[in-house]
């Protein structure tokens, strides 16, 4: 079985593109990764056709945890998830937690192979409960 | 509803948006990020392009297109809620809308689901409810009265505190700011409104 992949959503294109290479650095590429950043029309923000096309990206059959910065982008990337065919919605979540921090544990626990919902329960023990 | 009617309708509530840009964008740079009116600008730059060809679908198609043109284009949290907006009310009403009052009453539970907000927050929300509830109430004069409600409930989320939304990180500050998705959308009620009274 695959590695589950990881989407990093920023308002920022050189945050989502830092925390980015954060992870590559703590997991080479033993798991898919896409990251997106800004507004269709370039500025800061989220936009759900770029958070669908990094979704693709980073696809993996074990599913897809997305780390996501402020308000907008975790209403993006819901939405975007619900617009996934039925086959695939079930296997991409939304991580309550800290993009970069998040990110990186996300992924280091998909490289060691675990199921999403590890992946994500790891991710989201960094946000206060 | 006709296509001539409908193409108003569209043309109306996006050129009042987009006339409208500036003042959103200054509403939200009081209490979030200064990109509402920008955003709403973009998606209904979109939509009223595509006014022609969205015209002449019957009206549950028209509104679910128009929701999913706002969720492509806007960005930020406004195109999800507007776009979930427009598509649940695509999804809900009767094409020839006879049950607009409790189809939009289900297109506002969509927008709660997808915004996890309540009225009270300080949102659009605060605007959708009374709105929705004076055409649950009926009567004449509607196009004239909604607007009325439309305004009014907007001037109310001046004084609220934002409990969700980025206005809700300035915490007490939020006060004394209307809130620009209230605004946003009673600009639209108005705007149909307006077209509908011809």
């Amino acid at each position: 079985m695959a590695n589950v992949g990881i989407v990093i959503v920023s308002h920022s294109p050189k945050i989502a593109e830092g925390a980015a290479d954060m992870v590559r650095q703590m997991v080479g590429d033993s798991v898919k990764l896409a990251y997106t950043g800004g507004d269709p029309g370039g500025g800061l923000g989220t936009g759900v056709a770029s958070i669908r096309e990094a979704i693709d990206r980073a696809w993996s059959e074990a599913g897809v945890a997305i780390l996501v910065d402020l308000g907008g982008a975790e209403t993006n990337s819901e939405m975007a998830v619900e617009m996934l065919d039925d086959e695939r919605r079930g296997r991409v979540v939304v991580c309550n937690a800290p993009i970069v921090e998040g990110a990186v544990m996300a992924a280091t626990e998909a490289s060691g192979g675990s199921p999403l919902e590890t992946v994500r329960r790891t991710a989201e023990e960094l946000s206060p409960q | 509803m006709t296509p001539a009617l409908l193409h108003r309708l569209i043309l109306a509530v996006a050129d009042d948006v987009i006339a409208h840009a500036d003042e959103l964008t200054e509403l939200d740079q009081a209490v979030g990020d200064g990109d509402h009116g920008i955003n709403m600008k973009r998606g209904f730059e979109a939509v009223r392009a595509d006014a022609g060809a969205t015209a002449e679908k019957p009206l549950p198609d028209a509104l679910k297109a128009i929701g999913t043109q706002l969720v492509m284009k806007v960005g930020g949290a406004s195109g999800p809620l507007y776009g979930t907006l427009f598509m649940a009310l695509g999804k809900e009403i009767a094409p020839d809308a006879s049950n607009l009052s409790a189809a939009f009453a289900r297109a506002i539970e969509a927008v709660k689901s997808r915004g996890k907000s309540q009225p009270g927050q300080k949102t659009m929300l605060d605007v959708l409810a009374p709105v929705q509830m004076a055409l649950g109430e009926g009567g004449t004069d509607l196009s004239v009265r909604l607007p009325i409600v439309a305004a009014s409930a907007a001037d109310a989320t001046v004084p609220m505190l934002a409990t969700r939304g980025r206005a809700s990180f300035l915490g007490e500050r939020s006060i004394g700011h209307m809130d620009p998705g209230a605004r946003s959308s009673a600009l639209i009620v108005a705007s149909v409104c307006r077209a509908l009274e011809g």
